[in-house]
């Protein structure tokens, strides 16, 4: 019985394919791409705020709220601090994936990984709630300021216009930190692995041209590491765009674009234009996906 | 592994200290929660600690409202996985056995979800779910955590698919085992490890998830959801410190286990050939 | 052949199609049973493919392949007496050597004390007797070949396939191994089908040869045949080491312009004087090149009109210092006539 029914399958591949790609395709395809689809559909209709129903019918005017001047702010302030918490974590990043790759030892190295990787997978959340400790105007970080006696310089730090606050726990500064700690593991991954793929003979080849260390390093190293933290980027970034749990838990009343897309959508009751705002990171995204193919940061993921 | 073999040179005490550094700044946080869960103090975060106490521990445990949240999330992260472990490894194997047209973009497909910033997820479904005026239940959260946790076990197996010696399948097929012997006696023995490290992974992803949660429960409370409300709102301090080394420690398990299992097989398969 | 024998493989008309790709163009072949039976030819130049076709991982676009009189072209492999050594032994590494052998036997629901007492016969056969519960990769790439002819022959096969299973291994252990396969199917008396690109392997251990070129079956012969009496410029040169000669120089050595081969070791070296007989051919000409290579030595003669001629003379009597100074030496090359082969196209 099963014999014939694998010999009538086994004489049909595509029959086959189409049993094995059809399940997870139609789930995929279904749930996700037609949720998207709707939320796509949702960005084009419109509140009405004076009766605050949603009106269903083809506008632009949603996205032109956009571009009002308070969400615009959204939208460059959260990409800024996209940016920055990229640079950052690049930064952190490149000397401990250089480290795992090219001088741990193979046993040391398992290890390193482990302990790269698990952060990667595990507690987001929890992870954030870390820092809010942390934070804590009474906290161990304002204490270990104190006994260094910089308490003065903080304070400076805080009231700085733009990225200070009342407290680390409630400023963009604090946030800053937060992000630059919760994603780092998603750039040292790539990174390690972009150099691992840097051969040992071609560090060879080039101090046997005369190359002093520093020059190895410049002009070979960091060009083969290059696609690795481009890869990275593409996760510290999109990442920091879309989270609206940092902003909520250690932001002010600053909306992040994530925080005005839960509010809208929440409270505000907004559906049309919290979707319209998602599509900026998705565009945002889509961009960015597409210029990490160029640099060929794809290999690298 | 040549190329993990140094190239007969020591790492700078610069770099080293960076290396160290970097490691430090991604562990250190952790431990501060494990510390603060023995703070007799509930209403700040006062460091350092004015005492220990472990009373926070029997605390949590009494309190029916964890127990219902972790249960929800214990149930939604099993059957999530479920589903990603069936779907992932059918998509695995029919991109591993045939060429077809747009393979390419079943990869990207399923990669999506965790490409896109969470938030596109959640509020995606969200906006399904209004407009369907699909009531929220336990399944609306399980269909949210499946469209992430299918790449998972879709990445895990088809690696393996791919690491897998030669031509093992049509020697099985060659030898007389029709298709389903061929999956039972060799092609399952062969993935066997990568759907637990996929299944592990993905476990842990969806029971600790929480963006894409918090469109899909409605007023359902997973274990996260409780923890994020305690971010924004503090009421249960104590309780929360104690909370989150749980959490922390019932997803570091798979993830660890996951890991070493990933790590064994690449090393067996090393040394075989 | 006996009329009362079906040949154990035979080809009509079987072409293969990968996409527009053409990997087996129109072959036509008769395997007959019992015979060690060898496709040559170059990296894609469809032998592999037709073995996977004979195996069942891969079906004609057109025409038939019959296993003993019996269509066999649309069955799946498990289907078909046909059993395989693949290229990589492809052995289960999660099983141990005697799991791996006793896999045809297992599947096919034979009981276990009759597997493990066939498994023992087998192992004894490739000279692997107690390695049963070692695992395939705790042995060495030689050990593995054996294990994947047990596992294959265990099933006693009509036909057993060969994918180049010896490519893996070091010359010595090769040649080794290329004795004892021969032995082996002596003893078994299976039809033994044998994909090689090594045309001294398929010399030395074939009772007949195919001989594949672009998806075409150029020649089928036996050993002798195939090295005395190439069809083709092809078959020439890919079976030993042949000079081809064609135009203006074969006119002026033949009387004929018709394109011929011959071996380099038919050709006799001698002084520029030597006389030559009615029933030899020669050419004259100047010594360009030696080498010198212990059991024979190869020259290349500049012929005085053009072109040149690969000679190779064993050293019966010279050694290295006496070849050497052949070069820039005139010479006479000749050879018997009926040494010569016309060779068609490419």
């Amino acid at each position: 019985m099963l014999q014939r029914l694998s010999t009538f399958l086994y004489q049909r591949p595509r029959l086959v394919l189409a049993l094995l790609l059809g399940p997870p395709m139609l789930y995929m395809v279904v749930v996700y791409l037609g949720s998207l689809f709707i939320l796509l559909i949702n960005s084009f209709y419109y509140l009405e705020e004076f009766t605050g129903l949603i009106v269903r019918e083809f506008t632009l005017r949603t996205y032109a709220q956009i571009f009002e001047p308070a969400n615009r702010d959204i939208f460059v302030r959260t990409a800024g601090m996209a940016a920055a918490v990229t640079v950052a974590d690049a930064l952190i990043a490149f000397p401990l994936g250089y480290y795992i790759a090219k001088f741990a030892s193979p046993r040391l190295k398992t290890w390193l990984i482990i302990a790269v990787t698990l952060p990667l997978w595990s507690s987001y959340l929890v992870r954030v709630y870390a820092w809010k400790l942390i934070l804590a105007q009474e906290g161990i970080l304002s204490w270990f300021i104190n006994l260094l006696h910089l308490d003065g310089a903080l304070n400076w730090l805080l009231s700085l216009p733009g990225i200070g606050g009342s407290s680390l726990a409630l400023s963009p500064i604090g946030m800053f930190i937060v992000f630059v700690y919760i994603w780092l593991p998603y750039m040292i991954i790539p990174i390690q692995t972009a150099l691992e793929r840097v051969p040992a003979s071609l560090l060879e080849a080039s101090s046997d041209l005369g190359a002093r260390p520093f020059q190895t390093f410049r002009t070979v190293i960091l060009p083969l590491a290059f696609p690795g933290v481009v890869a990275g980027s593409i996760f510290t970034f999109s990442l920091t765009l879309g989270d609206f749990i940092v902003p909520l838990s250690l932001g002010n009343s600053k909306f992040f674009i994530g925080q005005a897309v839960y509010s809208y959508q929440g409270t505000a009751g907004n559906i049309p234009l919290a979707a319209a705002m998602t599509m900026g990171p998705v565009v945002i995204m889509i961009i960015y996906l597409l210029i990490a193919r160029k640099l060929g940061a794809f290999d690298a993921l | 592994m040549p190329s993990n073999v140094s190239y007969g040179q020591k790492a700078s005490w610069g770099l080293t200290l960076a290396a160290w550094g970097g490691l430090l700044f991604l562990h250190v946080p952790i431990l501060i929660i494990f510390l603060y869960t023995l703070t007799p103090d509930e209403t700040t975060y006062t460091f350092p600690l004015p005492g220990i106490t472990f009373k926070w521990f029997g605390v949590a445990l009494q309190r029916a409202d964890l127990w219902r949240a972790l249960t929800l999330s214990l149930q939604v992260a099993a059957v999530a996985t479920i589903v990603a472990l069936v779907l992932g490894t059918l998509a695995a194997a029919a991109v591993y056995r045939s060429q077809f047209f747009g393979r390419e973009a079943v990869s990207f497909l399923l990669v999506l979800p965790i490409a896109l910033p969470g938030i596109v997820t959640g509020i995606a479904l969200r906006t399904t779910i209004g407009s369907l005026e699909i009531p929220f239940s336990y399944w609306t959260i399980v269909v949210g955590h499946a469209t992430f946790c299918v790449v998972v076990v879709y990445n895990n197996v088809l690696a393996r698919f791919r690491r897998m010696q030669g031509s093992q399948i049509e020697a099985s097929m060659d030898l007389g085992a029709n298709s389903f012997q061929t999956f039972r006696y060799v092609i399952f023995p062969n993935i066997a490890t990568a759907l637990l490290a996929g299944g592990m992974l993905a476990f842990a992803l969806s029971f600790d998830e929480v963006i894409v949660t918090t469109f899909t429960a409605g007023q359902q409370t997973t274990l996260p959801i409780w923890i994020f409300s305690q971010l924004t709102r503090p009421r249960d301090r104590p309780v929360t410190n104690v909370v989150a080394m749980f959490v922390m420690l019932i997803t570091f398990l798979p993830i660890f286990f996951a890991q070493k299992i990933t790590a064994q097989s690449a090393d067996t398969e090393g040394g075989s050939k | 052949m006996t009329s009362q024998t079906q040949p154990a493989i035979r080809f009509e008309n079987v072409s293969k199609y990968f996409g527009n790709v053409r990997a087996v163009e129109q072959a036509n072949l008769e395997i007959r049973d019992g015979e060690f039976f060898s496709l040559l030819g170059p990296s894609g130049s469809g032998k592999t493919t037709c073995l996977r076709m004979i195996a069942g991982f891969e079906t004609p676009s057109s025409g038939h392949i019959y296993l003993y009189g019996q269509d066999v072209s649309n069955l799946p492999p498990y289907e078909r007496d046909v059993n395989t050594v693949f290229q990589d032994y492809a052995l289960f590494p999660h099983m141990s050597v005697g799991d791996n052998i006793a896999y045809g036997l297992m599947v096919k629901g034979v009981p276990k004390p009759e597997r493990i007492k066939r498994v023992d016969e087998m192992l004894e056969l490739v000279q692997l007797a107690g390695y049963a519960d070692r695992k395939p990769s705790q042995l060495s790439g030689g050990q593995r070949q054996r294990v994947a002819l047990a596992r294959a022959l265990i099933n006693h096969p009509k036909v057993l396939l060969l994918d180049e299973p010896l490519g893996a291994l070091d010359l010595k252990l090769r040649q080794q191994m290329q004795v004892e396969l021969k032995a082996i199917q002596k003893r078994v008396g299976i039809t033994f089908i044998f994909v090689t690109h090594d045309q001294e392997e398929a010399l030395t251990m074939s009772d007949r040869i195919a001989v594949f070129n672009e998806g075409k079956i150029v020649q089928v012969g036996t050993p002798a045949e195939i090295y005395e009496h190439p069809a083709t410029a092809f078959v020439a040169g890919f079976v030993g080491t042949s000079n081809l000669v064609d135009g203006e120089i074969a006119k002026r050595i033949t009387g004929r312009e018709t394109r011929f081969s011959i071996r380099p070791e038919k050709i006799h070296m001698g002084p520029a004087d030597t006389k030559i007989e009615a029933d030899s051919y020669s050419a004259d000409g100047v010594v360009r090149d030696v080498v010198y290579l212990g059991l024979y030595t190869r020259y290349l003669v500049e012929l005085s009109g053009g072109g040149d001629l690969v000679v190779v003379e064993q050293n019966l009597k010279t050694t290295s210092m006496d070849v050497l100074k052949v070069k820039g030496q005139p010479v006479r090359l000749h050879w018997k006539k009926e040494h010569i082969r016309e060779v068609g196209g490419s």
